[in-house]
């Protein structure tokens, strides 16, 4: 699911080499950290948060074949978390 | 490779060379010139070549197929993806999904179908900088979408005999903005029921309301 996450977001972007993500996985959860170039920070966080919302209601279809909650954080390369 | 630059003596000749490299026409690319060819004092000093960018333009139906299909493939789906409407200004995308047990796909009244068709319609239009040009995508899913639309026409007119039985308004479920529009259209002619909607999407919801003949008359 990582890959797809990472798929998507390199979709959206103006630089894919630069998409980066890590997962975090809980028993009843997964936590993704997806780190874009800054400039593509809005791209997939979106206007109030529609891009990264539907980002993760697609990839809740793969969680839920898991039993696992599905959380996204759209963070700067390489810096703090800026949304979830 | 969907860019190239090149560098020839005239532009056109460049253009020719780039089209030529990439495999492609010249209906398919979207050209820039970077630098326009000089011809120098006597052909001598200050010649300087052309230079041109020529990009691949993306064609959005192939983009939004091509990102649906490894959308459903990484998410273990079996799908195959039917192009029922290539679209153009006026008319959207239509993609059709067929495969088994799509459920999941489509997720709780259509949420993660429309989840995924906004992704797509933006993967699609990526390429597209006029806003006019840009497509709108439909996605649906083994006849999901018609289906929808019966259960909400009948859902319309339950609510509109209700709200005028007993004159007051009444708030449905939130719902993606095409199921939304189906209510809007459903009820649009019936004097006593307005119709409108409030909140934030993904929560946004269609508040079906009663009109008396009274404030009808007073019009």
């Amino acid at each position: 699911m990582k890959e797809l996450v990472e798929y998507i977001a390199q979709s959206l972007v103006d630089h894919p080499d630069q998409v980066r993500v890590t997962e975090e996985i809980s028993d009843d959860q997964i936590k993704f950290r997806l780190s874009v170039a800054p400039e593509d920070l809005g791209k997939v966080i979106g206007v109030g948060g529609q891009v990264i919302h539907s980002i993760r209601n697609v990839v809740q279809a793969g969680g839920l074949k898991e039993n696992k909650r599905v959380q996204i954080e759209a963070v700067k390369g390489g810096s703090d978390l800026v949304s979830n | 490779m969907n860019k190239v630059v090149v560098q020839a003596k005239t532009v056109e000749l460049a253009v020719a060379s780039a089209l030529e490299q990439l495999n492609t026409t010249r209906d398919k690319v979207q050209i820039r010139v970077l630098e326009q060819p000089k011809k120098g004092f006597f052909g001598l000093f200050g010649v300087r070549e052309a230079r041109v960018e020529v990009e691949r333009m993306m064609d959005p139906v192939e983009e939004a197929v091509a990102f649906v299909q490894n959308v459903t493939r990484m998410l273990g789906f079996q799908v195959s993806i039917h192009i029922k409407e290539r679209g153009s200004r006026k008319k959207p995308v239509v993609l059709e999904l067929v495969g088994e047990d799509l459920g999941l796909l489509i997720g709780k009244k259509g949420s993660r179908i429309a989840a995924l068709q906004f992704l797509a319609e933006i993967v699609a239009n990526r390429q597209i900088p006029k806003l006019r040009d840009k497509r709108r995508l439909i996605l649906d899913a083994d006849g999901y979408r018609e289906r929808r639309k019966e259960a909400l026409v009948a859902l319309a007119h339950r609510v509109a005999e209700r709200v005028i039985q007993t004159q007051k308004e009444v708030s449905l479920d939130p719902m993606p903005a095409m199921d939304r529009k189906i209510i809007h259209q459903t009820l649009q002619k019936m004097k006593q029921i307005t119709t409108h909607s409030v909140g934030k999407e993904p929560f946004r919801y269609v508040v079906v309301g009663y009109k008396s003949i009274q404030s009808l008359r007073g019009e």
